[in-house]
Parts: C-alpha cells; sequence; structure tokens
C-alpha cells in the first residue's frame, strides 16, 4: 500500500469518529505531535504538584491536609496515565523525563508562577484545574484512544479539584478581612495566567490547524478560553469577589463576556524560562529525579536477585 | 554496556507505525506491567493502564496507588507488558471475516410470530 493509501485509511478512520489506537498505522507527524501534547501535559501534571506540595505542612486545618494531600497524590498518578499513554507511542519513560529535565519538553508555565498564600491553594484548585478541566474534557473525545481513555478517567477525578479550590475560597470570602483580601489577592495574581493557560490566540498558533483536522484538539484556544471566561464570570459573584479586569463586560450580542487584553509579553516569557520560578520547578524535578536514583537501583538490583532464587528452586524440565 | 533494546509487547507499534524504538537500557530501568482491574465481585477484570515496576509485587502496589484511588477495585491483576502477544489491525480483515456473513447467529436473524413472547 502507498503512502498516500494509508494516509487516507487514516483521514477516513478521524473522519467517521474511529479512534485510533497504538498498533494502526498513523502519519509520523501525528505520532509526534501526540507525543509532545501528551508528555507535556504529563510534565504538567508531575510539576502542577510543586506549587500545592509546597502548602501540603501549612494546609490551616487537618481537613485541608488531607484534601490537599489527595489532590497532590491524584496529579501524580494522572501524570501516570498520561506517561502510559505516551509510551504506546513507541518513546521510553526515560527519554520522556530526559526531556523535561533538558529543557527540550516544557510543560504549563502557569506552574512558574509561585504559590505566595493560603488563598493561592483555592485559587490554584478554582482557575488553574478550572481552565485545566475545559481543556480536558474536550481532550476526553481526542483521536489517539490511550490518551482520550486517560483523560476520562482524570476528568472524573479532576472535579473535586476544583471544587475543593472554590470551596477553599468560599470559606475565605465569609472570613475576617483579612480573610477576604488574601481571598482577592490571590485571585488578582491568577486570573491572568489562568487565561494564557490556553495557549496563544488561534491566529497566532501554529499547531491548530493540523490537530484540528486530525481531532486530536476540538476546540480552538480561543474558543476554551472564552468558555472559561464565562464560566468564572458568574461564578466569581457566588464569592462576592471580582476578577481584575475592568473591561470583563457581559456582550448581550455575542452572548459571552468581553474580557481584556491578555499580556502575551508575559506569556511568552514565561514560556522561554523567564517566568518567577521555572529554575526552582526544573531543579526540583531534577533533584527528586536524581536522588531517587539509589532507589531505582536497589529495586531494580533486588527484583533480579529475587528472580534468580526462583529460578535456582524450579526443578530441572525433563 | 548499553544494549538497544526494542519494545515489543502489544500496544507499542512496531516497523509499521512509528519509528523503531530503540532505546537505551540503563541499569534503574524497571519493565512496563500491564495492570487489570476486577472492579467487584462477578465482574471481569479489566485493563486499566500500565505502569513500570521492578517486580510484580511492586506493580500491584503502585497499580494500588495509581488505579484504585477510589475504590475502582477489589482485584489486581499485573503481567509484564513484554508477554502479551496482539492481533495485527492490519490483518483484521481476515482474521474477522468468517464472522462477517453469519448473520444466524444472531437471535434478530429469527422472525417469529408476535404471540410468541420474551424468546
Amino acid at each position: 500500500m502507498s503512502i498516500q493509501d494509508l494516509e487516507k485509511i487514516f483521514q477516513d478512520k478521524i473522519d467517521n469518529e474511529i479512534k485510533i489506537e497504538p498498533k494502526d498505522w498513523m502519519p509520523e507527524a501525528y505520532r509526534k505531535t501526540n507525543i509532545r501534547q501528551i508528555s507535556q501535559h504529563a510534565h504538567s501534571e508531575i510539576v502542577g504538584m510543586l506549587p500545592e506540595g509546597n502548602w501540603i505542612s501549612r494546609a490551616p486545618s487537618l481537613k485541608r491536609k488531607a484534601i490537599l494531600l489527595a489532590k497532590v497524590q491524584d496529579e501524580a498518578g494522572h501524570g501516570l496515565y498520561l506517561y502510559s499513554a505516551c509510551e504506546t507511542l513507541g518513546i521510553s519513560r526515560e527519554e520522556t523525563i530526559n526531556d523535561l529535565h533538558s529543557g527540550k519538553a516544557k510543560y504549563s508555565s502557569i506552574f512558574n508562577y509561585p504559590t505566595l498564600t493560603w488563598a493561592d491553594i483555592g485559587a490554584v484548585g478554582w482557575l488553574v484545574d478550572g481552565a485545566a478541566i475545559m481543556n480536558q474534557v474536550m481532550l476526553t473525545r481526542t483521536s489517539y484512544g490511550p490518551y482520550a481513555r486517560a483523560m476520562v478517567r482524570i476528568c472524573k477525578e479532576e472535579s473535586f479539584h476544583q471544587r475543593q479550590g472554590f470551596e477553599a475560597l468560599l470559606m475565605l470570602s465569609r472570613g475576617t478581612d483579612e480573610q477576604k483580601a488574601m481571598c482577592q489577592d490571590a485571585i488578582n495574581r491568577w486570573w491572568w495566567p489562568s487565561l494564557m493557560m490556553f495557549g496563544p490566540r488561534d491566529s497566532e498558533s501554529s499547531n491548530s490547524d493540523q490537530s484540528m483536522k486530525w481531532k486530536i484538539k476540538r476546540k480552538s484556544n480561543d474558543e476554551l478560553r472564552q468558555q472559561f471566561v464565562d464560566m468564572i464570570a458568574e461564578q466569581i459573584k457566588v464569592l462576592g469577589m471580582t476578577l481584575p479586569d475592568p473591561d470583563l463586560k457581559w456582550n448581550a450580542e455575542r452572548k459571552h463576556y468581553d474580557f481584556g487584553a491578555i499580556n502575551w509579553d508575559e506569556f511568552w516569557a514565561v514560556v522561554k524560562g523567564n517566568g518567577k520560578c521555572n529554575k526552582l520547578r526544573l531543579e526540583a524535578r531534577k533533584k527528586a529525579w536524581d536522588e531517587g536514583e539509589w532507589v531505582r537501583e536497589a529495586a531494580g538490583v533486588y527484583a533480579k536477585k529475587r528472580l534468580r532464587k526462583v529460578e535456582l528452586l524450579r526443578p530441572a524440565a525433563g | 554496556m548499553t544494549l538497544p533494546r526494542i519494545f515489543r509487547y502489544g500496544d507499542i507499534p512496531e516497523d509499521k507505525s512509528g519509528a523503531a524504538i530503540i532505546s537505551k537500557e540503563t541499569k534503574t530501568d524497571w519493565p512496563l506491567w500491564e495492570v487489570f482491574i476486577r472492579s467487584k465481585q462477578g465482574l471481569d477484570h479489566k485493563h486499566a493502564g500500565s505502569l513500570h515496576a521492578a517486580d510484580a509485587k511492586m506493580a500491584i502496589e503502585n497499580a494500588r496507588d495509581v488505579y484504585t484511588r477510589r475504590m475502582e477495585g477489589v482485584s489486581i491483576w499485573v503481567v509484564e507488558s513484554k508477554y502479551i502477544t496482539a492481533s495485527n489491525p492490519e490483518e483484521a480483515g481476515e482474521l474477522y471475516e468468517p464472522a462477517e456473513s453469519k448473520i444466524y447467529r444472531h437471535p434478530t436473524f429469527y422472525e417469529l410470530p408476535d404471540e410468541v413472547n420474551h424468546m
């Protein structure tokens, strides 16, 4: 079969909503795009544990501590689901992780912002996880089977993340003046970076067209961003707080909220490594990996030793 | 010494689709395991995903943490991924063709009078 025939069969499957599975033929660029996207998604989950892990020991109550622990443990799980999905495309786990450590692979820039107060944990759950969920719900229908299945599992678990964040902020919003101010401050700092999570404007997003045609993505960055703004603009009213955007206004004609201009210079600066915590995050990941080396090695050696023992005990064939 | 390693288990594409996968084996590399979970007594074990572990015991412990954090399972099976043999999707046509024409294997093939309920 010619490559054109294979490509046609492949695109027909996509057009007919038939999922692509690991052993199916796929264009090299489809495989690469998925590897890039899934691994970045996995890295984001893993790096995403850092800003929140920062608050586990300082959560204001035992209940909040247990919740935060469970949430961070979920992020680890989500990273692992995604690394597994990525491996089905033929890249080894170690290569994937090396790419993160070398800076070749990116992770979501949002995690390069610091979590300064307890209210940030609420804002991260509500806004950051809220934005992530928009994207992830879309991805449960992505064309690559293992990725879609991982996303289904993730989405089931993720909704608690957003709800606990909102609830934490709700508590603060009903608290003392100081707590209210802390709540508003966290929202002010996390709002714009959350909007940036959806990526560049459609007019400037280089990967979008092909990804839509292959149904890796099904909604554009701007569509998802608008959906998010519409949702949050309503929810903020329940908190009795405000979003730091004077241009935020319901547009009856469009049936959507209008919102102000995003600072794209900031976005690109953080993507390029100049965010507040880029260096810190990557160093923390590398340190964890390097310091775990002896554990991985010891477990491997122990497993081999045990296997040898079992083989020695087994009666010879014949 | 590093040896070229080629993945050969079910879920990894071989030469036809992705690149031929060769990666360096290191001393800390743990094998990949496929995880199957029985969600409750009376149901089959179902494929949940995969993970890396040094041995079977660790694979089960990791599977517990990764795939059953919300009581999704009452029993876990793990098997090293390399022991799974998968059918080739390119041969799906020939492989399943014999079943295609045998519509009389389905109950809907038989038209019965309305008086015969629930058969």
